[in-house]
């Protein structure tokens, strides 16, 4: 193996799912570095006709989060005459509405196994699981899909605090983490359920999102971010609350300044819940002064030195190492404050860094379910039609997408995933896979996929495709199995369960 | 995902009452009434205590909370009558005959000392069973593990999930059980053409290679038990449909298999910041599988009942008040559930720091009088016979037990 294979080989493990037959020639020819400057610019890159053919055919994909909530949501299950939906058209509605997630899904894995940008793919699925959101609360179950369309991957390799604030202004992210019913008690617009405050997105945001659990905020702080995004909701935003109308003061100069967005399912900021008086924010003074009061503090919060120390953390651990090393995060959070939170110049720097090149860390990250799942079936180059027994790996293994209850998201570590189950689970997943025992490139809306008949990858392709860095041990056992087993071991040997 | 698990899981140990073999089985590899057990379900996601065990003869907890408490024993949707100053949710009416009959007890405003409100460190801190201290690598019930006296077995410790919690993480090997659907289905690895092969890969000593052979040993345990179970419904075991069931193995694994000596279990879904509902709602919603599961649990194992105690915890309460929306928000202290038959119970335990403004902590949250850790130390040590040493290396610092929570194990 010749140390342009190696590096192509740990490249694209780490700015993507791995190796496709091919991929590491190609690499080596075009050079590691030039590769990974596209990967950087993944526009620069086309997109396969097959593949873009095939996102298109997911149609619930490209339906805007006010169009699917109007299709599939609410207003869809309401009889015509007006009224209440009855529980069956809810259930219908409910039951029709199980297509955007499994489309969500699909799009998610079709363009991680296909697109040739694979580093766009791999960012989007690290920084949706950053700014995660639950599929299974509620509304959500609208929304995941256009959450990463339209919050996520626009901005995977743009600046941060654009994807700040277009995941704090996405319904997803609203409803997840509550913020809609954020409301300023004794507003004009607090009564029922929207009476006040509710902390939730307001301390995520801050521990999650940006500044980290230690990044030097109080009780206070949350409770003071909690009062500056009163009012940002989902719309519609009724138009005039008789209430309102009675008032005079701060809540008409409010009436007079507000921009209202009427759409349904889409953001919309409230005055008639917002909490106009001045805040103690983080040591500073933001002044009341409507929606651009959570504006400013997005922007405290994206330029904080304790965020820029975090992302770097995490992206450094996402693509180098479960700890990766002190000097690395310190060069990264430093370009990401340099260029303010330019994510492309940020994991500009980490590839260029020496630790990043470093043969020590080839091989030395403990693959995910999701990305030993993708790998193996990129290196197998089987072109799926069927996603469900993915699907089914992915939950038995403990990370389906979109299924991450809590909003910390997945973990990334070693620790987190290896466990002697999820050992059992792969090998088992290995060899089906090899075998051709799963039904991946069955019709995929088939009730029952017709199993087509076994054909078992070949091992000696497969190990080519890998760069045929594998150890004595791993070639004896390999030689040493049944012929139509090889393959299995190959993607079971402990050489794949690494990147 | 959990919650419904649990819910499959209940289901199956309610059948499993069912299988004579089942109880016989235990019987006989237990003669001299069987190995102490210790259960761990965590509640992900902070539940709300004072929602569960209602401390009504408190008048602050209805003041700061007009729509969501539940209401004293005896009215409409009332709370469980318990000791005169507090009752149980309603929902959590299968638990009731535990309290009856003595092996249910609470530990009200405990938890732990530490004031993150953070969901994730204050887990990890509960875990570790070292609040404050962020860099302590393993679980509470790793070290628990390691204290134990006797041969280790592959099932000594066994994790109810796809991955290993914080709690159970470290030097000991621990098995894990997948739930959900065909979990115990038969794999490829349990094929000796295949797993020979694998065998040589994962020889060594390696983090890969001790899960490996965990693993190997843990399918080995489950495969003979489908057998058994074919044994069994070949001799006309009533349920055929639950022995469908992927939850049935995991009371059986339980009930069955004498060197369980740990279990854990962890539940999502109590984070109730919006519509907490009051006795009807989300909290309840939980709350009733959560309690079936325990109820189905503690009569699935049948004799072993008298062994096991079975601790719920969660990593802080939720606010006194309830919040804007109907919800609360993030808090401090909570209840600690305990039941088994060692447990001295029908009694709350704790003392009670009283919901008056000026008893808040943080002006905010129910304080806390009960350590977590020296409560369950009191487990630890009553129950699992824990000597002061090991009990000071599974939580090493923690405050010796308070007076209140002593008698919590019957000696």
């Amino acid at each position: 193996m010749t140390s342009s294979v190696a590096l192509a080989r740990h490249a694209i493990d780490r700015l993507g799912f791995g190796p496709r037959p091919g991929d590491l020639d190609r690499i080596a020819a075009q050079g590691v570095d030039r590769w990974i400057e596209q990967q950087l610019a993944p526009a620069s890159i086309p997109l396969p006709a097959a593949l873009s053919d095939r996102i298109a055919a997911l149609t619930t994909l490209s339906l805007s989060s006010p169009q699917l909530f109007v299709e599939y949501g609410p207003p869809s299950m309401r009889p015509p005459g007006g009224g209440k939906p009855t529980p069956q058209a809810r259930k219908a509605a409910n039951q029709r509405g199980r297509v955007i997630v499994s489309e969500a899904i699909e799009g998610r894995l079709v363009r991680a196994i296909d697109s040739p940008r694979q580093l766009e793919e791999s960012l989007v699925a690290f920084w949706f699981n950053h700014f995660n959101v639950f599929a299974g609360k509620g509304l959500d179950r609208l929304w995941v899909g256009a959450f990463e369309q339209e919050a996520i991957r626009p901005h995977v390799l743009g600046r941060f605090r654009d994807m700040l604030g277009a995941t704090a202004k996405h319904p997803a992210m609203l409803f997840y983490l509550d913020n809609w019913m954020n409301t300023a008690p004794g507003s004009p617009g607090a009564r029922g359920p929207f009476e006040g405050i509710n902390e939730n997105y307001a301390r995520e945001l801050m521990e999650l999102h940006t500044l980290g659990v230690s990044g030097g905020y109080t009780q206070a702080d949350v409770i003071a971010l909690a009062h500056i995004l009163t009012g940002w909701t989902i719309g519609p935003v009724p138009r005039q609350r008789p209430i309102f109308a009675a008032m005079g003061g701060p809540f008409r100069r409010a009436a007079m300044a507000r921009e209202r967005l009427q759409g349904r399912g889409s953001f919309a900021f409230d005055p008639d819940r917002h909490d106009f008086s001045d805040k103690q924010f983080l040591g500073r003074t933001i002044r009341g002064g409507g929606m651009a009061e959570g504006e400013a503090a997005l922007d405290m919060l994206a330029r904080s030195p304790a965020t820029a120390h975090r992302l770097g953390f995490k992206l450094a651990q996402y693509f180098l190492a479960d700890d990766p090393d002190a000097a690395t995060v310190a060069h990264m959070a430093e370009t990401y404050l340099a260029s303010d939170g330019n994510i492309r110049a940020v994991l500009a720097a980490l590839f260029a860094s020496a630790a990043f090149r470093s043969p020590a860390n080839f091989g030395a990250k403990f693959k995910t379910p999701y990305r030993y799942v993708i790998s193996a079936v990129r290196a197998a180059g089987i072109e799926v039609s069927n996603f469900r027994p993915l699907r089914g790996m992915l939950f038995q293994l403990g990370e389906p997408p979109y299924g991450h209850i809590m909003p910390q998201g997945y973990d990334d570590t070693e620790a987190a995933w290896l466990n002697p189950d999820a050992m059992m689970r792969r090998l088992s997943f290995a060899v089906a896979l090899a075998h051709g025992n799963l039904p991946l490139t069955a019709a995929p809306d088939g009730a029952s996929p017709r199993r087509e008949p076994a054909s078992p990858l070949d091992a000696a392709a497969l190990m080519r495709t890998l760069g045929g860095a594998f150890s004595p041990a791993t070639r004896d056992a390999i030689a040493a199995a049944a012929p139509a087993l090889r393959a299995g071991i190959v993607l079971g040997s402990p050489e794949f369960m690494r990147c | 995902m959990l919650r419904r698990d649990f819910l499959k899981f209940s289901a199956g140990t309610t059948g499993l009452t069912l299988l004579p073999l089942g109880a016989q089985g235990w019987a006989a590899s237990n003669p001299a009434g069987g190995r102490r057990r210790l259960v761990v379900v965590f509640l992900r996601g902070a539940v709300d205590g004072l929602n569960v065990v209602v401390p009504y003869g408190d008048s602050a907890y209805y003041d700061a909370r007009p729509t969501i408490a539940i209401q004293p024993p005896g009215s409409a949707g009332g709370a469980l009558e318990l000791d005169g100053r507090f009752g149980l949710h309603p929902a959590l009416a299968p638990l009731l005959p535990f309290w009856r009959e003595r092996s249910l007890a609470f530990i009200h405003a405990s938890g732990s000392p530490d004031p993150t409100r953070s969901h994730f460190t204050a887990q990890d801190y509960m875990e570790s069973g070292t609040p404050g201290r962020s860099a302590t690598r393993d679980g509470w019930m790793n070290r628990l593990l390691s204290a134990l006296p006797g041969a280790h077995q592959s099932t000594s410790a066994v994790s109810f999930g796809p991955t290993l919690p914080r709690i159970l993480s470290g030097r000991m090997n621990v098995a894990n059980v997948p739930l959900g659907r065909g979990a115990d289905h038969p794999l490829p690895i349990d094929r000796p053409v295949i797993n020979a092969s694998f065998d040589r890969l994962y020889a060594g000593n390696d983090p890969m290679s001790r899960a490996y052979k965990e693993g190997m040993a843990m399918r080995a345990k489950l495969m003979a038990d489908l057998e058994t179970d074919m044994v069994a419904a070949d001799n006309g075991a009533p349920s055929p449909v639950g022995f469908s069931s992927d939850t049935e193995y995991l009371a059986r694994l339980v009930a069955r298999d004498p060197a369980v000596e740990l279990a854990f279990f962890a539940l999502g879904g109590w984070d109730t910041h919006v519509n907490e509902g009051a006795a009807e709602g989300q909290l309840a919603g939980h709350l009733r599988p959560l309690a079936e599961g325990l109820s189905a649990l503690a009569k699935g194992i049948g004799p072993a009942y008298r062994d096991t105690v079975i601790l719920v915890v969660s990593e802080f309460g939720r606010t006194v008040r309830e919040n804007g929306n109907r919800g609360t928000d993030h808090g401090h202290g909570n209840v600690m559930w305990v039941m088994g038959g060692p447990v001295a119970g029908g009694r709350v335990y704790g003392a009670w720091p009283s919901l008056a403004e000026d008893a808040l902590y943080q002006n905010r949250d129910l304080a806390i009088t009960t350590d977590y850790r020296s409560a369950i130390a009191v487990v630890l040590e009553r129950h699992l016979r824990l000597g002061g040493t090991a009990l000071r290396a599974v939580f090493p610092g923690a405050p010796p037990p308070p007076a209140t929570v002593g008698g919590l194990i019957r000696v």
